[in-house]
C-alpha cells in the first residue's frame, strides 16, 4: 500500500511537471507583452523603463533560467504577482476557490447520486417505462451541451418565473457558505443542475449497463437463492460490483471538472476559478494561468489516486501490492 | 554425478554417464535437438506495482530429439508444460535457458528477424481452431499469409497455390473467399493445416491439433497428417493428453511430468512395457481401446493434485504422488537415463524403474474418494 | 430517423451558399433598415426574417445554415483526426510490449489529466483562433480517451492464438497489427468515431461560446448563442436563443442516437439502449 503510494504520487509528480512544462512553453511560443500589460500604454513607450520591468520580472534570461526560477519559486509556495491586479496569484486563487468548490462538489455529488440511482431502478425493470424514460433522460441529457442547458435554465427558472412575481431561483452571484448557508444553497441550484446533468447521463448509461451484467452472475443468482431481499441484493451485492467501473469514469470525470466549472461560471457570472482563468486569459495573465493549470492539475492526479484506491477496497480482486 | 541411487542397475549405472544428455548423441538424422532446455515465466504480483515474487517453472530442463521423417508423440497432464515446450521448440518463446538445434544450426539465440528463414521449414498447427484463425479475415487470406510474409508468390499465383493447398487438405477451393465462422472445427483444423504446409516446412510441431475436435473427425485430421506426412516427407512432434491418440501416430513417444521429461521410448516399448511408474500410471488410467489389454491392466488411479510448477517437490518431482517412491525419491533427481544396456533408445528418469510386468500398487495417500462407483454422497 | 436529420443536415451544410441566395439574406449581411426595430431591438420570426434577425439585424435563419457547415466540419475532422491518432497510439501501446507502453500510456495520462478547456483557451488565446487550430485542439484532447480503449483491446487481441499462429509464420509487429489486429478494431473505432462527433460538436460550440473558437462575423451556432447571452438580450428575443440552442442539442441528440444503433450494429453484444 505504501509503496503503491509512493509510486503513484512519483508518476503524478511527473505528470504535472510535464504539464508545466507545457504550460510553460505555450508562453515561450507567444509571449505576451509583459512591460505592455504592467506599464499601461503610455509608459510602455519608455523603452528604459520597460526594460527595467522586464530586468525585475526576470524576463531577459534565457528561457531554461527563467523556467528553473519559476521552479523554486514553485516549491516556496510563491505562485507570483499577478501581471494585471498586481495581487499575489495565491489571494486571487484563495478568493475564487471557494466558489468553484462549491459548485464542483456539488455538481458531482449530484450528478453520481442521481445517476447511479436513476442508472440502478431503471436495471432493475429493464425494458419498463422507467426503464426507457430514463435512457431517454440520459441520451437527451447527453446532448446538452453545458452552456446552452445553463441558458435555457436562466431563462425558464430565473427569468420567465421572474416575470412572473416567482423568484425561487436567483439569477447568479454566490454568497458564500459561512455567510448564509440558505442563500449559498439557492444560488447555486441551478448551476448545480447545469453542471451535472451531461454527466449524470454518462451514469445512467453506465450504472445501468453494468447493473444488468451484475445481476446476470452467478453470485447473485446465490444470493437471490438464500433468499435475500431484492433491495439487499440490488444494493448490497450488485451495486458494488457494478461501482467498479463507475469508479473508474468518475476519476476520468475529475479532469474535465474545470471545463464544465468554466463554463457554468461564466454563464452564471460567478467568480470562481473558471472566469478567473477565462479572465486572465483574455489579459494574457500568465502567472495566474499557470498556477490554475498546475494546482488542476495537482487535483486531477490526486483524485485519481484517490480513485485507484477506492477501486482496490471496491474490487477484491485487485491488490494493490 | 554424485552417489549413485540405490536400485539401478549396475548396466544402467555404466551407460548412466555417456546417456546423461541422450539429446546432444550426434545423430545425422537429428531434425531438431533440445539440449536442457529451460522456460521459466516470472510472476508479478500487483496491478500498478509489478514486483517478481516467483517463478513459473513449465518447462525445467528438457532434453530430447527429433529425428528427421519420425512422429514424436509428448504426452503429459494438462499444465505440465507440453505448450510451452512446443512454443520454445518454435522459438516462439525467447528460452530461459538451453540450446536448440535445428538441422544442425543453433537457433537458440536468434533474434526474430534471423529466425524469418527458419520459419519457413518448422510450423505450428495449433490446439483451438476457433482461436488460432482470425475471424475478421476470410480463409484465402489467411491461409496466403506465409506466401504474403515470406514475399514467396503473389496476385493470381499466391491464389492458385493456396487453392492448391485448400484441395491439399481436403478443402473445397471455391470457399476461398469465406470466413473462419462458416466453418465446422474438423474443417478449421485443415485450414490450420493449409497454413501450416504452405512453405513446405520440415517439421510441424502439432499442439493437439484434434483435442477439441469430435472424436469421428479427430481421426479424419488424424489421417490427413498422416497422408501428408508421407507424400511430403515431414517430421511431426506430436503433442497430446490423449495416449490413444499419439499411440495411434507416434513412432516414439515423449512422456512429460511438471516441466521434465520422465520417459522416451519406441512406442511399442513404452506402451508394452512403460518403466516409469508415471507412465505405467497414465496408461492403466487411460481408457484403452483394446479390451484385451484393459482387461489385463488394472486402474491405478493417481491421487493427489498435481502439484504447481512454481514450487515444484524436491528430487523427483512425482515423488508426492508416486507408489513406489522412497526416501531417497524426495532427496536426489533421477537422470533420464536408459533402463536396460541394451535398449539405449529407452530411457527414464526414475530410481525405482518398473520392471517388466510389474503392477503398480496403490498410492502412499490414503484415498479418501476411493468408493466403488455408485456408492457416493451423490 | 437520426440518419434523416443527419442527411438534411449534410445537404444544407454543402447548399449553404444557394439556400441563403433562396432566403434573400447573407451570413454577415445586416439588414439595418428592417432586421432590428426603431429602439435598436432585433425583430421576431415574420415575413422578412423567418426565423427572427440578431442585435444587427442578421438573419438568423442564413446564419444557422452557415453555423452547421462549421459544426459539421470542424466536428467531424476532429472526430476523425482524434481516433486516427487514438487508434495508432493505442495500438502501439498495446502491442509493442511493457517499454513502448509504459512510455504511452504516461502521455495517455498526461493529456487526459490536462484541464483542458481551459488549455485549449488559453493556447488559442495565445497563438489566436482559426478553424484549423480549433480542430487540432479539439482533436488532440479527444484521442487520449480513445487510445485508452484501443489500449487495453490490444492487450487482449495479443493474446490471441491467431497473433501466436502469425507470429510463426513469421510476421513482424507491424504486419501483425495491421492485418490481425487492425481488423477487430473496426467495428470499435466506428462506434468512436460517431460518438466522438457530438462531443467535438458540442466542444467546438462551447469554444466559439467563449468567445475563442470560430471568429466573429463568421457564424457558428457557439457565437451565436454567445450573442444571444450578451446584455440578456436572449430575454426579450427568445428566438435568438431558442433557434441555435434546438440546432446544436438536436445535433448532438442525433449523432448520439446513431452512435448507440451503429454500436448494437456492430457490436450485439452490448447493451442495446433503445428496446425495439
Ligand atoms: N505465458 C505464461 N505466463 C505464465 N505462466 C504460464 C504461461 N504459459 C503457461 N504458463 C504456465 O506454465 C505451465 C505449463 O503450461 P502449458 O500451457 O505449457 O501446459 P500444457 O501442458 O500445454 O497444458 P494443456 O494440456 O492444458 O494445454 C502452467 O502451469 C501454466 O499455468
Ligand atoms: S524416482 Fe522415486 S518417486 Fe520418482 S518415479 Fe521413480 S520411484 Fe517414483
Ligand atoms: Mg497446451
Amino acid at each position: 500500500m505504501l509503496r503503491f503510494l509512493i509510486r503513484r504520487t512519483l508518476t503524478g509528480l511527473l505528470v504535472i511537471w510535464l504539464i508545466s512544462v507545457v504550460v510553460f512553453a505555450i508562453f515561450f511560443i507567444a509571449p505576451p507583452n509583459v512591460a505592455f500589460l504592467l506599464l499601461g500604454k503610455f509608459q510602455a513607450s519608455n523603452q528604459q523603463l520597460v526594460e527595467q520591468v522586464t530586468a525585475q520580472l526576470g524576463l531577459n534570461k534565457p528561457i531554461p533560467v527563467q523556467y528553473w526560477d519559476f521552479l523554486v519559486r514553485l516549491l516556496h509556495g510563491n505562485l507570483g504577482y499577478s501581471y494585471y491586479s498586481h495581487e499575489a496569484v495565491t489571494t486571487l486563487i484563495g478568493r475564487a476557490l471557494p466558489v468553484t468548490a462549491s459548485l464542483a462538489i456539488g455538481a458531482a455529488v449530484i450528478w453520481v447520486v442521481s445517476g447511479v440511482l436513476i442508472g440502478v431502478l431503471s436495471a432493475t425493470h429493464p425494458r419498463s417505462i422507467r426503464d426507457r424514460l430514463a435512457t431517454l433522460f440520459a441520451l437527451t441529457g447527453l446532448s446538452f451541451p453545458t452552456f446552452v442547458l445553463g441558458l435555457i435554465l436562466l431563462f425558464f427558472l430565473f427569468y420567465k418565473l421572474h416575470l412572473a412575481g416567482i423568484d425561487w431561483f436567483p439569477g447568479s452571484g454566490y454568497i458564500p457558505l459561512t455567510q448564509d448557508p440558505w442563500q449559498w444553497f439557492l444560488h447555486l441550484i441551478l448551476p448545480w443542475v447545469t453542471l451535472a446533468v451531461a454527466s449524470m447521463a454518462v451514469y445512467v448509461r453506465l450504472a445501468r449497463g453494468q447493473m444488468l451484467e451484475v445481476l446476470g452472475d452467478d453470485y447473485i443468482r446465490t444470493a437471490r437463492a438464500k433468499g435475500l431481499s431484492e433491495t439487499r441484493v440490488t444494493f448490497r451485492h450488485a451495486l458494488r460490483a457494478a461501482l467498479v467501473p463507475i469508479v473508474t469514469q468518475f476519476g476520468i470525470d475529475v479532469a474535465t471538472l474545470l471545463g464544465g466549472a468554466i463554463v457554468t461560471e461564466q454563464v452564471f457570472g460567478l467568480n470562481g476559478l473558471g472566469a478567473l482563468s477565462v479572465s486572465s486569459v483574455v489579459n494574457q495573465d500568465e502567472p495566474v494561468i499557470i498556477a490554475i493549470v498546475l494546482l488542476a492539475a495537482v487535483f486531477v492526479v490526486v483524485a485519481n489516486i484517490l480513485v485507484d484506491i477506492l477501486y482496490a477496497v471496491l474490487d477484491p480482486r485487485v491488490r494493490l501490492e | 554425478m554424485t552417489a549413485l541411487p540405490h536400485g539401478t542397475s549396475p548396466a544402467a549405472a555404466a551407460t548412466a554417464a555417456a546417456a546423461a544428455a541422450p539429446a546432444s548423441t550426434d545423430d545425422d538424422d537429428a531434425l531438431l535437438t533440445l539440449d536442457d532446455v529451460v522456460k521459466h515465466f516470472p510472476i508479478r504480483r500487483g496491478v500498478v506495482i509489478k514486483s517478481e515474487v516467483g517463478q513459473v517453472r513449465a518447462v525445467d530442463g528438457v532434453s530430447l530429439t527429433v529425428r528427421r521423417g519420425e512422429t514424436l508423440g509428448l504426452v503429459g497432464e494438462t499444465g505440465c508444460g507440453k505448450s510451452t515446450l512446443a512454443r520454445c521448440m518454435t522459438r516462439l518463446y525467447p528460452l530461459t535457458s538451453g540450446r536448440i538445434t535445428f538441422d544442425g544450426r543453433d537457433i537458440s539465440r536468434l533474434s526474430p528477424r534471423a529466425m524469418r528463414p527458419y520459419r519457413r521449414q518448422m510450423q505450428m498447427i495449433f490446439q483451438d481452431p476457433y482461436g488460432s484463425l482470425n475471424p475478421h479475415r476470410r480463409i484465402g487470406s489467411i491461409i496466403g499469409d506465409p506466401f504474403a510474409i515470406h514475399g514467396v508468390a503473389d496476385g493470381p499465383e499466391r491464389k492458385r497455390k493456396v487453392q492448391e493447398l485448400m484441395e491439399l487438405v481436403g478443402l473445397n477451393p471455391e470457399h476461398f473467399n469465406r470466413f473462419p465462422s462458416d466453418f465446422s472445427g474438423g474443417q478449421r483444423q485443415r485450414i490450420g493445416v493449409a497454413r501450416a504446409l504452405a512453405l513446405r516446412p520440415k517439421l510441424i510441431v502439432c499442439d493437439e491439433p484434434v483435442s477439441a475436435l469430435d472424436v469421428s473427425i479427430q481421426a479424419q485430421i488424424i489421417n490427413l497428417l498422416q497422408t501428408l506426412q508421407s507424400e511430403l516427407g515431414l517430421t511431426y512432434v506430436f503433442i497430446a493428453h490423449d495416449l490413444s491418440v499419439v499411440e495411434h501416430v507416434s513412432d516414439r513417444v515423449a512422456v512429460m511430468y511438471l516441466g521434465k521429461i520422465v520417459e522416451i521410448a519406441e512406442r511399442a516399448a513404452l506402451y508394452g512395457t512403460p518403466r516409469h511408474p508415471y507412465t505405467a500410471a497414465l496408461l492403466s488410467a487411460a481408457s484403452v481401446a483394446d479390451p484385451d489389454r484393459a482387461a489385463v491392466r488394472q486402474r491405478i488411479v493417481l491421487h493427489g493434485d498435481v502439484p504447481s510448477p512454481i514450487d515444484p517437490p524436491s528430487g523427483c518431482r512425482f515423488h508426492p504422488r508416486c507408489p513406489k517412491a522412497q526416501e531417497i525419491c524426495s532427496r536426489v533427481q533421477p537422470d533420464l537415463v536408459p533402463v536396460l544396456a541394451d535398449l539405449p533408445t529407452h530411457v527414464t528418469a526414475c530410481h525405482f524403474p518398473m520392471a517388466d510386468g510389474e503392477k503398480l500398487g496403490t498410492a502412499p495417500v490414503e484415498p479418501a474418494d476411493d468408493r466403488p462407483p455408485g456408492t457416493g454422497v451423490w | 430517423m437520426c440518419g434523416v436529420f443527419i442527411l438534411f443536415l449534410v445537404l444544407v451544410a454543402v447548399f449553404a451558399d444557394p439556400l441563403s441566395h433562396l432566403i434573400g439574406w447573407g451570413p454577415t449581411q445586416q439588414d439595418r433598415a428592417t432586421g432590428t426595430t426603431a429602439d435598436g431591438l432585433p425583430v421576431g420570426p415574420g415575413r422578412i426574417h423567418l426565423l427572427g434577425a440578431d442585435q444587427l439585424g442578421r438573419d438568423v435563419l442564413v446564419r444557422l445554415i452557415y453555423g452547421a457547415r462549421v459544426s459539421l466540419v470542424v466536428g467531424v475532422s476532429a472526430a476523425v483526426a482524434a481516433v486516427l491518432i487514438g487508434v495508432i497510439i493505442g495500438l502501439c501501446a498495446g502491442f509493442l510490449g511493457p517499454a513502448v507502453d509504459s512510455v504511452l500510456a504516461r502521455l495517455m495520462d498526461v493529456v487526459l489529466a490536462f484541464p483542458f478547456l481551459l488549455f485549449a483557451i488559453a493556447l488559442v488565446t495565445v497563438v489566436g483562433p482559426s478553424e484549423p487550430l480549433e480542430i487540432a485542439v479539439i482533436a488532440f484532447f479527444s484521442w487520449a480517451a480513445v487510445g485508452r480503449i484501443v489500449r487495453g483491446q490490444t492487450l487482449a487481441i495479443r493474446e490471441r492464438e491467431y497473433v501466436e499462429a502469425a507470429r510463426s509464420l513469421g510476421a513482424g509487429n507491424l504486419r501483425i497489427m495491421v492485418v490481425d489486429v487492425l481488423p477487430n478494431l473496426i467495428a470499435p473505432v466506428l462506434v468512436y468515431v460517431t460518438l466522438l462527433i457530438p462531443i467535438s460538436i458540442v466542444f467546438e460550440a462551447t469554444l466559439s461560446f467563449l468567445g475563442v473558437g470560430i471568429i466573429p462575423p463568421t457564424p457558428s451556432w457557439g457565437n451565436m448563442l454567445d450573442d444571444a447571452q450578451q446584455g440578456g438580450l436572449y430575454q426579450v428575443a427568445w428566438w435568438f436563443l431558442t433557434f441555435p440552442a434546438a440546432a446544436l442539442v438536436l445535433t448532438t441528440l442525433a449523432f448520439n442516437l446513431l452512435g448507440d444503433s451503429v454500436r448494437d450494429a456492430l457490436d450485439p453484444r452490448t447493451e442495446r439502449l433503445f428496446a425495439k
